[in-house]
């Protein structure tokens, strides 16, 4: 029992990590063409989260790789019944990485557009399918006895499921602008944190409308705490983006997604993924887990995998901390000198 | 239905797959050896070894994103198209795959970050060892994915409780002799791929500037020998590895053993087949003329030129016995239910993805020596055949891993979990390929698969448009001049660092103040702040 519990909220600090560092990953791509007037300010943009980026991703890999491992039946009914909100995230995720190593290895801007387009889209489409998928574990699906979905490829696809969505996407955008602000210097920091202030109501609605419909829908007495974490954290990163204290609203968005999370994973526990047919379907952490010895050879592995995780990327974001700004873009890569 | 799903999600994870482990084996094998060439720069402070570093380093990147990318889909198709799979095998097989993740691939994405952009941030010798630590685990990653597949192929470390696999010993899991005899078989695999890629294109620079002054031609120089001598260590490690794999697969999987060979009969002493005439599917036999090895087939089982080794039709009323010669009656099966099991592998797949294997990776190799002998001392082929083997030859490892990999896993048909003869299997714990997959739209699985190909087709065609264009540029277009000055490298270096710096000059340089930045370079932080940065996307 106790290792399912901790399997739960590993999974649930896996996808937090996600949501919080790729979220800003997918802010700043969607916000290419909104923030980067030109070459060289796109440029900006992409290196506050070049070194950064790839790592980032990891998260969601082992956030899957971790619930297969300990959460076999919730890894396959989640992503069979889910298949298209995931076969979209996968497409995007593929063109995203790729443009971010290729859009500077030839000089034209015809191939850089092409991949600043490639980049957008590969950022925006990723948080609207993981919206849809965590909602959907969240909200539930319909599944039978077995565990498999009934009904059409498109079940995932619901007014609450679109809420879901749209406030992961939602976060990242804001999360993303506060993160440039956070980063650069110069005019584009200004405008970003003009941004920032301008959108974040806007931004964190959904985000707070999502949380507040699970706590209502499945909510326990303590997760009104976290709900209001959330709230209280989102009104902090307005004050404070709005003072123009970045790294403080940056924290304190960070704060606001912990909160959302907590109250999401708080509410859905101890289903990991219910049946909205029958309740008698729906999967928990008792009859979706592994075994014990699986988990407790696991939790060995995260006891020491984790923490060092940590550390070693947080010593990334040291390593790069310094602020970017335009004068430090390079000219753009050349490979015509030689031609003989 | 149920077929139809059955059949697109194996096509889509054949080649989802295979495409991914044209982009691994480059990874994990040029990770290694750019990392052993900008240990030789730190160590001597030849500057070829940078050189070196920097241009393959380069091709490397490009390679690098499109392994990583197309691992994406490797981690979720398993939920996605084979969820039955996912529900029978997770708590032994997810194991692996989460340790993958959580020990090997964190640190690979994490320390490439560090490495691409670390040039002139970290010092010198952190950044080297940032190089290793991402190389290095890429090698473990192929470690967990390989103990997660040879679980597959013989599964052990696993009990069967409440019609399931249940772990009972990760260390099982991870030693397997099954993993311990293809994680170097593999891990070799990539290698002979680094090797026919460095010798393939460092060969083709040689030949191209070979009437004209090429202040370069060290460097290409001592790729062909790195290259050609990883190419032969590699074809040892394969030969020996091989051997025991096959060894193994006689006792484990003796269906694709036969199979390997489109043996029909048992025979004792068995002969290798060298090559067919005829089709090999023919159950019969009769059609088929084989050249053979007497004998040969016996000792690469057991080690005696004596032994039997069972033919297919034996092992079929074998496997019918114990596995039952039927499908079971089981709805979800759709218009498998029931029908008679076929126990027989595609023999023209398996019979020829066997010898293509082993042709073409002894032909590679034999092209990295010949390479290496033709280019002694100082020569260069002066012919129009020279260009065309040495970049021709980098398909050669390419066929070879594909074909091996799709060998070992038709081989296994129809089971995709297999299981083993006593004493080595464990009572239970096997599974049919059509049992495995998803209960999804036929419509969703085409989509997925169609739009993953095409997605994979365009970027293929983009990799090898970029690598073309750093090959024909070579050392000059992955060295702009600031970065050799800001690295305190002399030559070339700084002579270009001065045309470059000016305001607007030349393509490479910035705003740096001055023409200064050669005497500065090595200390990391000590840049002024508009200081352009050496490397950003």
């Amino acid at each position: 029992m106790e290792l399912e519990l901790v399997w739960f909220v590993v999974i649930a600090f896996l996808w937090l990590g996600y949501l919080f560092l790729e979220g800003f990953d997918f802010g700043v791509g969607m916000l290419l063409p909104v923030l980067g007037r030109d070459d060289t300010e796109r440029r900006v943009m992409i290196n506050t989260i070049g070194p950064v980026w790839d790592g980032n991703e990891v998260w969601i890999i082992v956030a899957g790789g971790a619930t297969f491992a300990a959460f076999p039946d919730w890894y396959a009914g989640l992503f069979s019944a889910a298949y298209l909100p995931l076969l979209f995230v996968l497409l995007a995720l593929i063109g995203r990485g790729v443009a971010f190593e290729y859009r500077g290895k030839v000089d034209s801007d015809r191939w850089r557009r092409a991949w600043d387009k490639v980049i957008v889209v590969g950022s925006t489409v990723p948080p609207i399918g993981i919206g849809f998928i965590i909602a959907s574990t969240v909200l539930g699906l319909p599944l039978d006895a077995d565990g498999n979905r009934v009904g059409s490829a498109f079940e995932a696809f619901r007014w609450d499921t679109l809420l879901g969505a749209l406030a992961v996407t939602g976060f990242s955008l804001l999360h993303g602008a506060v993160f440039i602000a956070l980063k650069t210097d110069g005019d584009i920091r200004r405008r970003a944190r003009r941004l920032a202030t301008a959108i974040l109501p806007v931004a964190i609605l959904p985000v707070a409308a999502f949380a507040v419909l699970v706590q209502v829908r499945h909510g326990s007495d303590w997760t009104y705490l976290s709900l209001a974490v959330t709230v209280a954290a989102a009104l902090v990163a307005w004050w404070r983006i709005a003072a123009g204290r970045e790294g403080q609203a940056f924290a304190a968005l960070g704060v606001a997604i912990t909160g959302t999370v907590v109250t999401l994973f708080g509410a859905l526990f101890p289903d990991v993924l219910p049946s909205t047919l029958d309740a008698a379907n729906s999967l928990t952490v008792h009859n979706a887990s592994s075994g014990d010895y699986t988990l407790t050879v696991m939790t060995w592995v995260a006891a020491f995998g984790t923490p060092a995780v940590l550390v070693y990327q947080g010593w990334t974001y040291w390593v790069f901390r310094k602020r970017i700004k335009t004068s430090h873009i390079p000219a753009p890569h050349t490979t015509q000198q030689v031609s003989s | 239905m149920v077929v139809e799903v059955l059949e697109l999600a194996r096509w889509q994870f054949g080649i989802t797959t295979v495409y991914h482990f044209l982009m691994v084996p480059l990874t994990i094998g040029l990770a290694v050896l750019v990392a052993g060439m900008q240990t030789a720069w730190v160590r001597t402070g030849n500057e070829r070894y940078l050189k070196m570093t920097k241009f393959w380093g380069k091709l490397l990147l490009v390679n690098f994103a499109m392994g990583v990318v197309t691992g994406i889909v490797q981690e979720f198709q398993f939920g996605m198209n084979w969820s039955e799979y996912s529900r029978f095998v997770g708590d032994v097989f997810g194991a692996p795959l989460a340790m993958e993740g959580l020990v090997a691939f964190f640190v690979e994405s994490v320390f490439l970050g560090l490495w691409i952009f670390g040039w002139d941030r970290l010092p010198k010798r952190v950044h080297l060892a940032c190089a290793w630590a991402f190389s290095l685990a890429t090698v473990a990653s192929a470690y967990f994915i390989l103990a997660a597949n040879s679980w597959m192929q013989h599964p052990v470390g696993a009990e069967f409780v409440d019609g399931k696999p249940t772990m009972n010993s990760i260390w099982a899991v991870l030693t397997n002799n099954t993993a311990l005899a293809a994680i170097p078989h593999t891990v070799a695999g990539c290698f002979a791929v680094a090797a026919a890629f460095v010798v393939g294109i460092a060969a083709w620079r040689l030949w191209r500037k070979r009437g004209e002054h090429d202040e370069h031609r060290a460097v290409w120089r001592s790729s062909v020998k790195l290259g050609a001598w990883t190419g032969v260590v590699a074809f040892v490690v394969l030969v020996v590895s091989g051997d025991f794999q096959g060894k193994l697969m006689f006792q484990q999987q003796p269906m694709k053993m036969a199979a390997a060979e489109a043996l029909c009969e048992t025979e004792q002493p068995a002969s290798f087949s060298i090559i067919a005439v005829g089709d090999v599917a023919d159950a019969d036999c009769e059609s088929v003329k084989t050249f053979t090895v007497p004998a040969l087939l016996s000792f690469l089982a057991e080690g005696d030129f004596s032994s039997e080794v069972k033919g297919v039709q034996d092992l079929v009323g074998e496997y019918q016995d114990k596995y039952g010669s039927h499908y079971p009656d089981d709805p979800a099966l759709g218009e498998l239910a029931g029908k008679p099991v076929d126990y027989v592998p595609n023999l023209p797949v398996t019979y020829w993805g066997f010898r293509i294997m082993i042709g073409f990776g002894a032909l590679s190799m034999s092209i990295g020596v010949a390479t290496l002998w033709l280019t002694r001392g100082g020569r260069i082929p002066g012919g129009r055949w020279f260009p065309w083997m040495a970049l021709g030859s980098i398909a050669l490892p390419y066929i070879a891993n594909s074909a091996g990999w799709i060998f070992t896993e038709m081989g296994r048909q129809p089971f995709v979990v297999v299981p083993n003869p006593d004493p080595s299997g464990v009572d239970g714990v096997w599974m049919y390929t059509a049992m495995a997959v998803s209960r999804v739209s036929e419509g969703e699985v085409w989509l997925s698969l169609v739009s993953l190909t095409l997605l994979y087709v365009v970027l293929g065609v983009v990799e090898v448009f970029l690598m073309a264009k750093y090959v024909r540029g070579g050392v000059e277009s992955v060295m702009p001049a600031k970065v050799a000055s800001r690295l305190g490298t002399g030559g070339d270096g700084s002579g270009r660092g001065g045309s470059g710096d000016g305001p607007g000059g030349g393509g490479s340089g910035g705003s740096g103040p001055g023409g200064g930045s050669g005497g500065r370079g090595s200390a990391p932080h000590d840049t002024e702040d508009d200081e352009p940065l050496s490397f950003a996307y």
